[in-house]
């Protein structure tokens, strides 16, 4: 067994299945002789972690940070205790600042055009049995998501902007992708950064506006192959053919009202789905089509077609929606926005993710009044949110998702990985691949769904997994201190201090319960 | 993982918080096993079921179905005959072999009663077996544990996936497991964390569970030799190897639920070959492996394949098909009653179809699942009423998919 701290080369290389290969194969680091020369290098730059007094700091500024932030820094909290509320709140104000990792990533049309071109490629390639072009595909697409998740998640580590962060990927869940579906996974991160993150605290409709008309969004549901039966390209491909009739694709529409905006009991009928579906005909992405069948526009940025979009006026939730071209849609998303189904939706899902799984009807019901009386403004519902007394109640109330635990431990070792397996290679075994929901509805938001017996242990084994490579590096209790001031339950502490190694302490704190909650 | 591998029950042991079943172990062991074991498989993203077991002898289906229509039993590429209207996907080759053993039962027009079109309303009511949306938290399956006769005091069910799906998520006590490839934590360790847990049940109670789970799979995570299986086929089938693995472990669970997702075939949805053969394949090739694994135990198993909805009778404008109704459903086993298909078919034909574009449902699946709960499970009709499928009279047990 491998529970002592020292990574002595002979004890690794005489196991059968050893750690070696182990931290490899989640390419924790390349060759294992500069474990602890790395960990000194990257995981903490100082000898020791400034210790931080019990009781000197108030659970408040601890919630402030775990969970409405990312979980603490060492520092951090003596930073939010002069004031938590305004701490948050100064975080929404002026423009986005996006961190660097995230500015240096390149724009989704250059790559979506690129990733396509190869697509064709492949195609071509495969009929000739070219093996080497049909592999190039593949490797292209996960090289962009590798970038990406690496970007993502070495801004949150960094970030000292964490509640913007964590509505960042609060909303790209809300308005989920997934990367189990072609090309999504080459552009996953470029959706979050170019539609979501600039939108986080504005207006909720600009969000709207921008996530649906975003080519990822686009592509992930389908409408851009989405064919008005009574527009031109429509009447003449089912004129010409029998067999393969082009025509309306309800995804996009579906989603929309389900997922992003109304609820599922929100009060629409699948009349409303399949009107709706009608209105956002033509709601494409520019450059040619997959058969060639239209084309125009700039490669890989929205595109409305008029000659797919269907003609006339549509009913939808007892209005009638006379516009022409795309603002037939525009005028469906923006009385969507201010419906009162969507601010109730909407209040609900920010409650849950910031209160309670389950929470109580007085916050959510101040988070839509907020919401109808503010016209979607999204910081005036966060300020609602801020300034409500449940959300400060109760220390950690919230079970952290696997991506919640993996920026918060980041974040306690000051520790930015240097490759993106470190983080995807966690995520995939705890059950959140980056990205990857694996459908629309993004991923869930309570401990019932993220509780399973396994999925604690995962945790656990890999808490015991970061504590092995960082080693020596830290002081346990300093740790805890530093990261949970006065939360970090006596007993807890206790338990840390006393533990045979440094490893095994790091591990106890990583996986306690003070530290599993937000 | 390593060369020295130690038995987690040690641990549990030592810390006293050993179960009452291991206080005759010798017993436990040795007692060979007769109970039932039930596999429930969850495929999300709506099976097209005209695909999985094509109705080929229904004048309407090659008509409406163009170029998804799959050929005739008998002709290159064509359905696996099941009988003179239905025909399984050639990939289900194994599926195939069980029926003609009479071992399997393919079920038709079947549909929850969720009539609407969102994969994870869907989804939910498949799995909580309600009659609405939003009304149940908790899993038809997690309540019909309650009045299961438990061979130990060792929790009865077993979720083999990341995350406890929904049918299995509430009041009664059930397991987890996944494969991973991380490092073991050591005993001193896992007992420090147990005691740290102590005063946290929800803690508390899934380390206890994960430490169990370690112990059977144990083995199988050797097997699966570390590396990282991107590919989701391969890591059903080996999924499937683990399954039995916990079904036949001396004091294992015999309730298993597994999931595999893949099958939202909205474009280029392919008929012989193509995205839903493969995905098929994958399916095929995870039942045969349960069913290699279990050897002596598939006699005593029931396993039941189900989906949220069917998918659009007629091709959608990206030759994929869309969220439907009504679709098929798989039973296989041992203790199947199997060699036909079961249906009230309602035909394909004008003014058959459900909204004029899905298979109309016939058979709720409750009928199928309650069937299986009182015939196989041997659990009390009344107790099925009243807490497994609360309202669902209309929905009458089926008989006769157990053998007597």
């Amino acid at each position: 067994m491998l529970n002592k701290t020292v990574l002595d080369a002979d004890i690794i290389s005489s196991c059968f299945y050893s750690l070696n290969y182990t931290l490899r194969a989640m390419s924790v680091i390349s060759p294992l002789a500069t474990v602890n020369q790395q960990a000194a290098i990257t995981l903490y730059p100082h000898a020791t972690l400034p210790a931080i007094i019990e009781g000197n700091l108030l659970s408040k500024a601890v919630i402030a940070a775990s969970r409405f932030g990312l979980g603490a820094r060492p520092g951090e909290l003596a930073t939010i205790d002069r004031n938590p509320e305004k701490w948050l709140l100064n975080q929404l104000s002026g423009p986005s600042r996006p961190h660097r990792e995230i500015r240096r990533l390149p724009a989704s049309d250059e790559v979506l055009v690129a990733v396509q071109a190869l697509k064709r490629e492949q195609r071509a390639a495969r009929k000739d049995g070219n093996d080497d072009v049909v592999k190039t595909y593949g490797r292209t697409v996960r090289r962009h998501y590798m970038d990406q998740t690496s970007a993502r998640y070495r801004a949150a580590a960094e970030t000292d902007l964490p509640f913007h962060e964590r509505l960042v990927h609060f909303w790209s869940n809300h308005f989920a992708i997934s990367a189990d579906k072609q090309p999504v996974p080459a552009i996953a991160g470029l959706y979050e950064n170019e539609a979501v993150r600039p939108n986080v605290s504005g207006k909720f409709v600009d969000l709207l506006f921008a996530v649906e008309k975003h080519p990822a969004m686009i592509l992930y549901l389908d409408n851009q192959r989405s064919v008005g039966p009574g527009s031109s390209v429509g009447k003449r491909a089912n004129r010409r053919q029998r067999e393969q009739q082009v025509g309306l694709n309800e995804n996009l529409a579906r989603e929309i009202l389900e997922l992003h905006t109304l609820g599922v009991d929100g009060g629409y009928s699948q009349q409303d789905v399949m009107g709706f579906a009608k209105v956002i005909t033509g709601w494409s992405i520019g450059g040619e089509s997959e058969r060639g069948r239209f084309g125009g526009g700039v490669p890989g940025k929205f595109e409305f077609r008029e000659n797919i979009h269907e003609p006339g006026s549509q009913v939808l939730l007892g209005n009638r929606y006379a516009q022409k071209g795309v603002e037939q849609g525009e005028a469906v998303l923006r009385d969507l926005a201010s419906h009162p189904s969507t601010a109730r939706f909407i209040a609900t899902k920010l409650a849950r993710h910031f209160v309670s799984d389950d929470p109580p009807d007085s916050i959510v019901t101040r988070l839509a009044d907020t919401y109808l009386e503010s016209g979607g403004d999204l910081p005036s519902v966060y300020e609602a949110l801020i300034r409500s007394k449940e959300a400060w109640l109760q220390v950690f109330n919230k079970y952290k998702t696997p991506h919640d635990f993996v920026i918060s431990t980041l974040r306690a070792f000051r520790h930015t990985p240097d490759k993106a397996r470190f983080v995807t290679g966690a995520l995939d075994l705890m059950g959140q691949t980056p990205y990857r929901p694996g459908s629309p509805a993004g991923w869930p938001d309570t401990a019932a769904q993220w509780g399973g017996a396994d999925a604690l242990y995962k945790r656990v084994e890999w808490s015991n997994t970061v504590a092995q490579i960082i080693g020596k590096r830290v002081n346990p209790v300093d740790l805890g201190n530093s990261v949970l001031g006065a939360a970090f339950d006596p007993e807890t502490r206790k338990a840390v201090a006393r533990a045979e190694t440094v490893t095994q302490g790091l591990t106890l704190f990583l996986a306690s319960p003070d530290f599993q909650r937000r | 993982m390593s060369n020295y591998r130690f038995s987690r029950r040690s641990v549990l042991k030592s810390m006293g918080l050993a179960t009452f079943a291991n206080c005759t172990p010798g017993l436990t062991f040795a007692e060979p096993r007769h109970d039932g074991n039930f596999v429930l498989l969850l495929l999300r993203g709506a099976v097209d079921g005209l695909a999985l077991a094509a109705p080929y002898g229904d004048g309407n289906y090659r008509r409406l179905r163009g170029e998804l229509a799959i050929p005739e039993p008998g002709q290159s590429g064509g359905l696996l005959k099941l009988d003179g209207l239905f025909g399984l996907h050639p990939s289900l080759r194994n599926v195939h072999q069980s029926f003609s053993a009479g071992e399997a039962t393919i079920l038709h027009a079947v549909a929850s009663p969720y009539r609407e079109r969102s994969h994870f309303d869907g989804q939910d009511l498949l799995e909580n077996g309600a009659r609405q949306v939003g009304v149940v938290r908790d899993g038809w399956l997690n309540r019909a544990l309650l009045q299961m006769d438990r061979r130990s005091g060792e929790e009865m069910a077993v979720a083999l996936a990341q995350n406890t799906p929904l049918v299995l998520r509430g009041d009664n006590s059930a397991t987890s497991w996944a494969p991973s490839q991380l490092p073991d934590v050591g005993d001193s360790t896992l007992r420090r964390l147990q005691n740290l847990y102590a005063d946290d049940e929800f803690f508390a109670s899934r380390l206890r569970q994960a430490l169990r789970s370690q112990d059977i799979a144990g083995d199988a995570s050797e097997s699966g030799n570390g590396r990282r299986r991107r590919n989701d086929a391969k890591q059903f089938a080996d999924l499937m190897h683990s399954a039995a693995r916990f079904l036949t472990a001396p004091d294992g669970p015999n309730i298993a639920v597994a999931e595999l997702g893949g099958w939202d075939t909205h474009a280029n949805q392919g008929a012989t070959n193509g995205a839903l053969a493969n995905r098929l394949e994958a399916l095929d090739t995870g039942l045969g492996n349960l069913r290699d694994g279990l050897g002596e135990a598939w006699r005593h198993t029931v396993v039941a394949v189900v989906t949220e909805f069917g998918r659009t009778v007629r091709v959608n404008g990206t030759r994929g098909t869309d969220h439907g109704t009504a679709t098929a459903a798989l039973l296989l086993g041992g203790a199947v009653n199997g060699g036909a298909v079961v249906a009230d078919w309602p035909g394909l034909g004008v003014g058959e179809l459900y909204a004029d574009r899905d298979l109309k449902p016939t058979v709720d699946v409750r009928s199928l699942f309650k069937g299986v709960l009182e015939d196989h499970l041997n659990l009390a009709p009344e107790f099925i009423e009243q807490s497994v499928f609360p309202d669902s009279r209309a929905a009458r047990p089926m008989r006769n998919l157990i053998k007597a």
